[in-house]
């Protein structure tokens, strides 16, 4: 499926910004069966300081906030090619090792709770796959989809105490289960085109699990499927904070508004539509 | 070099010279107080010190009279007044440790000792008896390192702002010194000169380390134009406001030579030094004294101010 | 160790009093010596030290938040054999630590050697995942190293800890030995010892020789190096200044520094200036609080970033933590094998980890005649030494112990050696260790001839760290 893709990030500053960085991981790359054909990046209000590969293999640029600028702007426009490959991502590449992705981190500390979750399952654990989908489809009966539920610091102990979240904390919650149980899990950022339409509300997040023999395999708890071949990968990490589209810091920026325009569409049809978040921390909150 | 090590170095020499020139306002004080019999013109001078330091409000809302030992324990060695000479000297000291590596062995080795002296001394309540030898500290203090800087230190920009810090700091002392006492000095009912007169111009004079300087060039006699004049335009008592502006004229020519380029203070200080240059004592006294004084007090903070800005001490 | 005296090596005097050849020319001058104006040197090299300013802060003290480590002015004295061996088997740790820290980022051979259990990283976090790929300009992990050396007899030196990410002191082994040479230059006419003064020239150097990408090197010019430090409130922060002026580098704090045009720069009285090296003396957590900790007012926003992207170096790496840690320290037998292929030179002290079973029931067993350490402990807080504590520390620390023991690693009490210190009385034996300062550059292994020797001043004491009452002692490397 040939995917197009277009992304507008604005933030628009209350305050006079003195200093200001943002570290971004928006840029895919031709891995895993997807396939970059074109990708472009623009910055309206910053420079761009670095760029890198970090632990992950995620591509990162560093871009500072031009001071005094009113709003800083990032457009991502890119074509993808993917292919559906039953949500197996393949073998664990990149000097990562596999046991990291089995430390807990600040954002999928399991608790009593996802503990209390996992205990409850019965299904056959020996079977690791049939497993982790029992626990994904659990955990979307358990938290509910509601957008602006939770915010970009929200651990999965927390979204499950509240019972609804969005799809990092599913993602989240299906990390801290799966470390549990000794399976290498990790968090993916990226984008998903929704059936018949092509604005979507945020980027999409999910987890990948690393079964042996397989690979890496994908959960995309919110939807209740593996990911198939309307998902684009852009980031992995540990957790969200790893594969965090933006974050930075604004010194001086004061209340910031945030508006993300996302458009995921196929074969260059496509339409745009207004979707509005606000928050005051420069974080982008997934779908 | 760095913003914050010039911000250091500035404000390590004007710490050091308003604790010494607070020190010389306690000595004055003292010995007036000593000459007045009434308590109440006694209290009049101490709150005279405490107003020309600033700190007339921050000592009453802590002290209901103004005994002297009171007083000058109070500018002296009191933590919780930031103007105290110890808290300033400790500053001036914390100053001279962050840009340690701009400082010679000997200026942060002088700054350092005279701390621990001071510190020392000002560990306990100072009594009349020993008020001399903990100013005679102070001022011996500024003077070693103000001898160690112009000893030891290269000419260059670390130079410059420790001095454009001295005498911004001086330039200011002086101006409110005599802001503080610009009525003595007025034509008025007293102008007949009586004995009253005559001993405040000379503490007056004293309080600028002015007296003896004065004296010799005017061969002994006193009138309050001449002390203005002295005061304020005089370019060779170095304690002047003209001496102090030339200093700091000649030091941020330094800065511009050094760097190639003058920045707007420059610009600021022109125009103020120039007015300084063309007033005539009898034209700042039409003008107003007192209107002046205040005038000068604002444009020096304002040099000061862009001073900080233009060099980027802060962040 | 030497809870029980009269075992231990004594460096000056052999079993039978006589003294040994290393100190034979220091003991003839000390002998002729007129004793009270020696108490008078003594005591004018503690108002040197303070006119100076070589001062520490302690932590948690705030009564005394300037104080002065105790200087003793009786030298430590290394014949140049004696030197010769340790500097072989410093180099050959140096060397497999810097080693094992470019393979722990890359691709964990050790790990998959099976020399060294996950358990040892997986909890760790002074295990940088951040650091994973990345190979810092020159290949260089760890810049500056000391080596804690302690020693048990007349060839029996043991690596007690091994120092790799900020080791401190440096300052003090210089102004030893400018304070000495001051007071008794006669004694450095006499005896041919080694000299330690050109070490921030030698770290300058060696900093300078590890410049990344980002630096051109446009019509000659140098590496721009500055130290960072946390600031004056900082226990070590003499120390920063010192070498920041020895080297002629700026010091620097992080609110000084900010990424302009992709280089981490400093803010200057005439703009922002590039940095190429960078000699950090903050903490890895506190260093960007956009990689590490969000808190963090000590560190540069996108620092991690540049240096990724290779527009700085930062001295030592961060994440060089992992390879002094306590947990891992007990494998580096086998991991100086491992990179080097050679038995080790210098031996470890023998480690019993309380994360295994068999070893923590003989540590429970035997805590009256143990050192036991935390594992991410330093600076001597934390830890319990048999011999010297009550029954009832004993039994506090055995419930510190059972409730976590992976937390904990023990140690026989070694016998430690001393050296004389000066006293009123005259000569008496204290315990010592010594830290050589390892520099490593892509040029070669760079030791400084002596360290810093740390001085139990208490009676029988066997700890010598200065926030401990500890003191220090001018180290000589005679000459051959």
């Amino acid at each position: 499926m040939l995917l197009t893709v277009k992304h507008t990030t604005r933030y628009t500053f209350a305050g006079e910004v003195t200093h200001g960085l943002q570290r971004l991981r928006l840029k895919p790359k031709s891995t895993h069966g997807q396939e970059v054909v074109d990708w472009r990046m623009e910055l309206d209000g910053a420079l761009p300081e670095a760029a890198y590969d970090d632990q992950h293999f995620n591509h990162v640029d560093l871009v500072s906030i031009r001071p005094g600028a009113p709003e800083v702007v990032v457009t991502c426009e890119g074509t993808v090619r993917t292919v559906d490959n039953n949500g197996i991502t393949g073998p664990h590449t990149g000097l990562m090792p596999l046991w990291c992705f089995l430390r807990p981190t600040p954002l999928t500390r399991p608790g009593s709770r996802v503990r209390q979750m996992l205990a409850s399952i019965e299904a056959d654990r020996s079977d690791v796959l049939g497993f982790l989908h029992v626990l994904s489809t659990r955990i979307g009966e358990m938290v509910e989809y509601v957008a602006g539920a939770t915010d970009a610091h929200t651990t999965a102990e927390q979204a499950l105490a509240a019972g609804k979240g969005v799809c990092q904390d599913h993602a989240h919650i299906m990390i801290a289960a799966g470390r549990l149980l000794d399976v290498p899990m990790r968090y993916v950022g990226g984008y998903l085109r929704m059936d018949g339409q092509t604005e979507q509300e945020a980027g999409h997040g999910w987890a990948e699990a690393h079964v042996a023999g397989l690979g890496w395999i994908g959960f995309d708890v919110s939807n209740a499927i593996c990911p198939d071949e309307r998902y684009i990968r852009v980031a992995t990490g540990c957790d969200y904070a790893e594969a965090a589209p933006i974050t930075g810091i604004a010194m001086g920026a004061g209340e910031t508004r945030l508006d993300v325009h996302l458009s995921v569409g196929e074969d260059g049809v496509q339409a745009q539509q207004q979707q509005s978040a606000s928050g005051g921390q420069q974080q982008v909150q997934g779908g | 070099m760095l913003g914050r090590a010039a911000n250091g170095v500035f404000w390590m020499s004007r710490y050091l010279e308003r604790a010494e020139n607070t020190a010389r306002l306690i000595d004055v004080g003292f010995h007036l107080a000593l000459t007045r019999g009434s308590r109440q013109s006694q209290d009049e001078e101490w709150k005279s010190v405490l107003t020309t330091t600033g700190l007339l409000d921050d000592y009453c809302a802590k002290h209901a009279d103004f005994a002297g030992h009171q007083v000058f324990n109070y500018l002296l060695r009191d933590r919780d007044n930031p103007g105290s000479v110890l808290s300033m000297v400790e500053n001036a000291r914390t100053n001279a440790r962050v840009v340690r590596t701009s400082l010679t062995n000997a200026v942060w080795e002088t700054t350092n000792e005279g701390w621990m002296h001071l510190r020392d001394l000002l560990a306990r309540p100072v009594r009349e008896t020993n008020l001399g030898e903990v100013l005679t500290q102070i001022r011996r203090t500024g003077t070693l390192v103000r001898g160690a800087i112009e000893g030891t230190m290269l000419r260059n920009e670390v130079f410059n702002f420790s001095r454009i810090g001295t005498f911004i700091e001086r330039a200011d002392n002086t101006a409110r010194i005599l802001d503080v006492k610009y009525y003595v000095l007025l034509p008025s009912a007293a102008w007949v000169g009586s004995s009253l007169d005559n001993v405040q111009w000379d503490t007056l004079l004293r309080s600028v380390a002015g007296n003896r300087a004065y004296s010799w060039l005017n061969a002994g006699s006193m009138d309050p134009r001449g002390i203005a004049r002295f005061l304020i335009l005089d370019g060779q008592f170095p304690r002047s406001l003209i001496f102090s502006y030339e200093k700091i004229r000649s030091n941020m020519a330094g800065l511009a030579k050094q760097y190639g380029h003058e920045v707007p203070a420059h610009e600021l200080l022109r125009d103020a030094g120039a007015r300084l240059h063309q007033l005539t004592i009898e034209e700042i006294f039409e003008g107003g004294l007192h209107e002046f004084l205040q005038d000068f007090i604002g444009k020096t903070i304002e040099i000061g101010n862009a001073i900080a800005a233009d060099y980027r001490f802060n962040a | 160790m030497s809870a029980v005296s009269g075992t231990n090596f004594d460096e000056m005097l052999d079993a039978d009093g006589s003294v040994r050849p290393a100190y034979a020319e220091f003991r003839d001058w000390f002998d002729g010596q007129d004793k009270a104006w020696l108490q008078r040197q003594d005591a004018e090299a503690e108002r040197f030290f303070r006119r100076i300013g070589i001062t520490f802060n302690v932590y948690g003290d705030d009564a005394a938040e300037e104080r002065l480590i105790p200087f003793d002015m009786i030298p430590r004295i290394i014949t140049a054999r004696e030197w010769r061996k340790l500097t072989r088997g410093i180099e050959q740790r140096v060397r497999a630590l810097n080693a094992f820290l470019q393979d722990l980022y890359h691709r964990q051979e050790i790990i998959r050697s099976g020399r060294l259990p996950i358990e040892a990283l997986r909890n760790n976090e002074a295990f940088l995942t951040q650091m994973i790929g990345f190979t810092p300009p020159g290949g260089v992990y760890t810049h500056i190293v000391g080596i804690d050396l302690v020693r048990t007899g007349p060839d029996d030196f043991m690596v007690l800890e091994d120092n790799a990410r900020t080791p401190s002191g440096v300052s003090y082994m210089l102004e030893n030995r400018e304070t000495m040479m001051a007071m008794f230059p006669e004694l450095f006419t006499r005896i041919p010892v080694r000299p330690v003064s050109d070490y921030p020239r030698r770290l300058a150097r060696s900093l300078r020789a590890c410049a990344p990408p980002a630096f051109r090197g446009d019509k000659g010019s140098r590496p721009v190096v500055a130290v960072l430090t946390p600031g004056i409130f900082n226990s070590a922060y003499f120390e920063h200044a010192f070498l920041a002026d020895q080297m002629g580098a700026e010091l620097v704090e992080g609110n000084d520094l900010r990424v302009v045009d992709g280089r981490v720069c400093m803010r200057t009285t005439t703009g922002y200036k590039a940095i190429d090296v960078i000699y950090r003396r903050v903490d890895d957590d506190f260093l960007d609080p956009l990689s590490f900790n969000p808190a963090s007012q000590l560190g540069i926003a996108g620092i991690f970033d540049v240096y990724r992207a290779g527009g700085i170096t930062i001295a030592n790496a961060p994440g060089t933590g992992i390879a002094d840690d306590k947990a891992i320290y007990s494998y580096m037998p086998e991991i100086v094998e491992f990179y080097t292929g050679e038995k080790p030179i210098l031996q470890n002290v023998p480690t019993w980890r309380c994360s295994e079973a068999d070893s923590l029931g003989y540590v429970l067993d035997n805590l009256a005649d143990l050192v036991v350490k935390e594992v991410h402990g330093s600076g001597g807080y934390g830890m319990l030494i048999g011999p010297t504590s009550s029954k009832k520390e004993i039994a506090e620390f055995e419930a510190k112990l059972r409730a976590k023991p992976a937390n904990y690693i023990a140690q026989p009490t070694l016998s430690l050696s001393t050296v004389p210190i000066f006293q009123k009385e005259g000569l008496a034996p204290r315990h010592v260790d010594l830290r050589p300062f390892v520099l490593v550059s892509p040029d070669g292994i760079d030791i400084t001839p002596g360290g810093l020797t740390r001085v139990a001043l208490k009676k029988g004491s066997l700890v010598v760290n200065s926030s401990q009452g500890g003191g220090t002692k001018d180290s000589w490397v005679l000459d051959e």
